[in-house]
């Protein structure tokens, strides 16, 4: 998949196979080949105004269709932050 | 490219002429470091004004001797991320006082303009139409300074001392 | 405190119109990333994982209780509630959104502070010691001279767009708070045979994949000529520092190449081609900056007041006392730290609701002034010592005082992969584990000063290099593996640390710190040598041997 950020408020961002893109990792178009990333990365470049910094991210598709990100790193950014805030009280 | 000179729009007259080209036999032109230092001396005799594009990796000091009968310097922005050219520019005005023309070259953005002619600049080849007739109001974004440049620009530290002075006068 | 005057104030707002500008144009297409993005860098706006991060700047460490509430007034109406205190005197609020900011920054400015340059390839904010104007034996309060270079270097037509980020800090006691050898530009405040007041030059230090620590270029700079020798070393690294790589592009790059000495010969000759410079400071000059800067009216007090001896009785205000409460150079008053490294929490970060109360706090208690170190610790400057029981006591109230500063949980830490794109592994949670093993403060007693640092990835922000134990995040194969060095520190006796064997896994990095806290425990020669001086005494192999003897 690529993703970046919105260039609005930096949200992450999915790009889906309308051309466009969304917040959500389910709706994120999935390539298969290098053919495909580029084109699919390519197209996401092409929106400099809505979109900061396009990149070509892993995702793991279980039984064809759970899409679940591939690293740690896209876990993180979809899931938010793996921490605790708030100090336990003591 | 659209130039401003002297905080106006302007016609460029000077003709950049490739290294390998034939230079006119007068007129305005502008050479490359490289094309002007094969024989200063000789282009210098040329009839019509000389102007030579300096890259920012080479010493200004090499330029020093001919600036007095140089009608144009022109330094370069490669991107306008590569500030080198401020360093060479506050050199030529106010170490060597040279006084003709000091032109912004490459990328040359509005949002960089203020610094440049801080730095002694006085003509920006800018890249884009929009941000030359962005310059009237660029250029009058900032009206405190903390440094003193060659500009002549008072700095926040100057006015409070005329202000202090002034105050204990009274 | 500095007094910023109308000139301060109308420079802040010009560059919150101009960046309000540029805001607008990033947002209608007019600019690319490409050409936003410096223009926002130098703004202090990175982009992280989730969101945009904002950077403020805390000049020197110094901030009015007003300023205080100003940043918490960020936190509460344009981010999620809570900021983030860096190693370099600055703010990071991590969920700000790029169409609000320029709104933030107006809010800001009314205050009297600002983003510029807290990132982004110039003069970043110059830092100093957090202790600054109150620590006994200091020569000088070097907050005159960082604002002078603060004001010196912003918006610096000249030095704006330098091969990489640059950066200063100022100390001018024999203690160095501010971690001067791990800047790009160190200096230290001192006295000539004269008694003049200048500055020893150090050049080249920083941290980050090539760690240095800085070089003396000059034993003394006097204070007239401080901007125009600071001039001269930028002029010279903006001419030949690297830029055709951006991993050797940072003055301590070049200083190696070139060596220390050719180095120094470069800026001379640059600095005596500039002579006698509009930069030369003259006494009037500096005599306008130090009048800014006003001072509390201490009262007359008794070094023991009543409440203090009272309150001794109670074992954790004793305990905190001991541990966070240091020594003023006025009688009778106290400088007091406030650990934001309470057990299991992100170290550094502050909820507004605490940066409001602690601003009331200042008020009450520290003649409105609050101070911020490079430990991430925030700092009550000028606290009577009959005021200290009531102080601890409403501190507690905030989970403000815990008390463990300068020990084993007191870490200091970046952000990480839980914020960071740069980031290889996460540190955050590395840090709450350990604050959780050592969450006995007896135990931290006993165990004594010892500093970890953490850094997510190999730009070292959380200063790995120079932690007692530095802890570092890398990524193999996947999973997050972390070098452990000991033996480095940040002070006047800085050094990096020694590597202590190959990198260990995510799960097993508190075991490997309580493994070598253990050794020291069993190594040490007496009670009260440190961590760091064991290590330097027997060197890495019993710690090694210790660790990895099971692994």
């Amino acid at each position: 998949m690529v993703t970046a950020n919105r260039t609005a408020d930096g949200a992450v961002i999915y790009r889906n196979a309308a051309q466009g893109w969304s917040t959500d990792l389910s709706d994120a178009a999935i390539v298969r080949n290098v053919d495909e990333a580029r084109a699919l990365l390519a197209e996401a470049v092409a929106d400099d105004v809505g979109a900061v910094g396009p990149y070509i991210a892993p995702v793991s598709v279980k039984d064809g269709e759970t899409v679940k990100p591939g690293n740690l790193r896209e876990h993180i950014r979809q899931s938010g932050l793996t921490i605790d805030l708030l100090p336990v009280s003591a | 490219m659209p130039l401003v000179k002297n905080g106006k729009t302007a016609t460029d007259i000077f003709v950049h002429v490739a290294d390998g080209a034939q230079l006119p036999g007068d007129g305005a032109v502008l050479v490359s470091a490289a094309r002007f230092l094969e024989d200063p001396e000789g282009m210098l005799k040329r009839a019509g004004k000389l102007g030579v594009i300096w890259p920012n990796n080479r010493d200004v000091d090499d330029l020093v001797p001919y600036l007095d009968r140089l009608a144009v310097v022109a330094l370069v922005f490669p991107t306008f991320r590569d500030g080198r050219a401020y360093s060479q520019a506050r050199l030529l005005r106010e170490r060597y006082g040279y006084d003709g023309e000091l032109r912004a070259t490459g990328q040359v953005l509005r949002d960089q303009f203020m610094f440049m002619l801080r730095a002694g600049f006085d003509a920006l080849e800018a890249k884009k139409q929009s941000d030359v007739e962005a310059f009237a109001l660029t250029s009058k974004r900032y009206s405190v300074f903390y440094q003193p440049t060659g500009d002549g620009r008072l700095t926040a530290l100057h006015r409070r001392m005329q202000q202090r002075h002034s105050e204990s006068a009274r | 405190m500095y007094a910023y005057d109308e000139l301060d104030r109308t420079l802040l707002n010009e560059r919150v119109e101009e960046f309000r500008d540029q805001v607008k144009r990033r947002l209608s297409g007019e600019l690319t990333e490409d050409e936003f993005k410096m223009l926002r860098l130098q703004n202090g706006v990175y982009l992280q994982l989730h969101a945009y991060m904002f950077r403020v700047a805390i000049p020197y460490g110094t901030l009015s209780s007003k300023q205080l509430r100003g940043l918490a007034h960020v936190a509460r109406t344009y981010d999620r509630g809570y900021g983030h205190f860096t190693t370099r005197q600055n703010i990071q609020y991590n969920w700000i959104k790029l169409a609000e900011l320029p709104d933030a920054l107006a809010s800001l400015a009314e205050v009297g502070i600002h983003s510029m340059q807290t990132s982004g390839n110039n003069t970043r904010n110059v830092t100093s010691d957090q202790w600054a104007g109150v620590a006994p034996g200091e020569i000088e309060d070097p907050r005159i001279w960082s604002e002078l270079l603060r004001q010196y270097t912003t918006l610096h037509p000249e030095f704006s767009f330098l091969p990489r980020k640059f950066k200063f800090a100022i100390t001018a006691s024999a203690h160095d708070r501010a971690a001067i050898k791990i800047h790009d530009i160190g200096l230290r405040l001192h006295r000539n045979a004269q008694g003049e007041i200048g500055f020893e030059v150090l050049v080249g230090g920083g941290l980050g994949r090539t760690p240095f620590i800085a070089k003396t270029i000059r034993p003394f700079v006097h204070g007239r000529d401080l901007l125009s020798y600071v001039e001269a070393i930028l002029r010279v690294y903006n001419q030949y520092g690297r830029r055709d790589n951006i991993y050797k592009a940072r003055i301590k790059i070049l200083v190696h190449e070139l060596g220390v000495e050719k180095f120094a010969a470069e800026v001379e000759e640059e600095w005596r081609a500039m002579g006698e410079s509009a930069l030369t400071l003259d006494d009037g000059v500096i005599e306008e900056i130090r009048s800014r800067f006003s001072y509390p009216a201490y009262e007359k007090l008794p070094h023991m007041p009543e409440e203090l001896k009272k309150a001794a009785q109670v074992p954790p205000f004793e305990r905190w006392r001991r541990n966070s409460v240091f020594t003023h150079k006025v009688q009778g008053y106290s400088i007091v730290t406030i650990s934001l490294k309470p057990v299991g929490a992100p170290p550094g970060d502050a909820t507004a609701e605490q940066m409001d109360a602690l601003a009331d706090l200042a008020d009450k208690y520290s003649f409105g002034e609050i101070r911020v170190g490079h430990e991430q610790n925030l700092a009550l400057p000028h606290v009577a010592k009959r005021d200290l029981p009531a102080l601890w006591k409403a501190l507690d109230k905030l989970g403000l005082a815990t008390p463990n500063v300068n020990l084993v949980s007191d870490i200091i830490a970046c952000p990480g992969l839980d914020y960071c794109s740069l980031a290889n592994a996460r540190s955050i949670p590395i840090a709450q584990e350990l604050t959780r093993r050592f969450a006995n403060p007896d135990t931290a007693e006993l165990i004594g000063r010892l500093h970890i640092n953490i850094s997510g990835c190999i730009n070292a922000c959380g200063h790995h290099h120079v932690g007692h134990i530095g802890i570092l995040g890398v990524e193999k194969n996947g999973e997050e593996f972390y070098q452990i060095t000991i033996g480095g520190r940040a002070d006047e006796h800085a050094e990096l640390g020694m590597l202590i064997g190959p990198a260990v896994p995510y799960g097993e990095v508190a075991d490997v710190v309580e493994d070598i806290v253990e050794a020291y425990l069993a190594l040490r020669e007496r009670p009260d040598e440190l961590f760091v001086d064991t290590v330097k005494r027997l060197g890495v192999e019993p710690f090694k041997e210790r660790v990895y003897a099971t692994r």
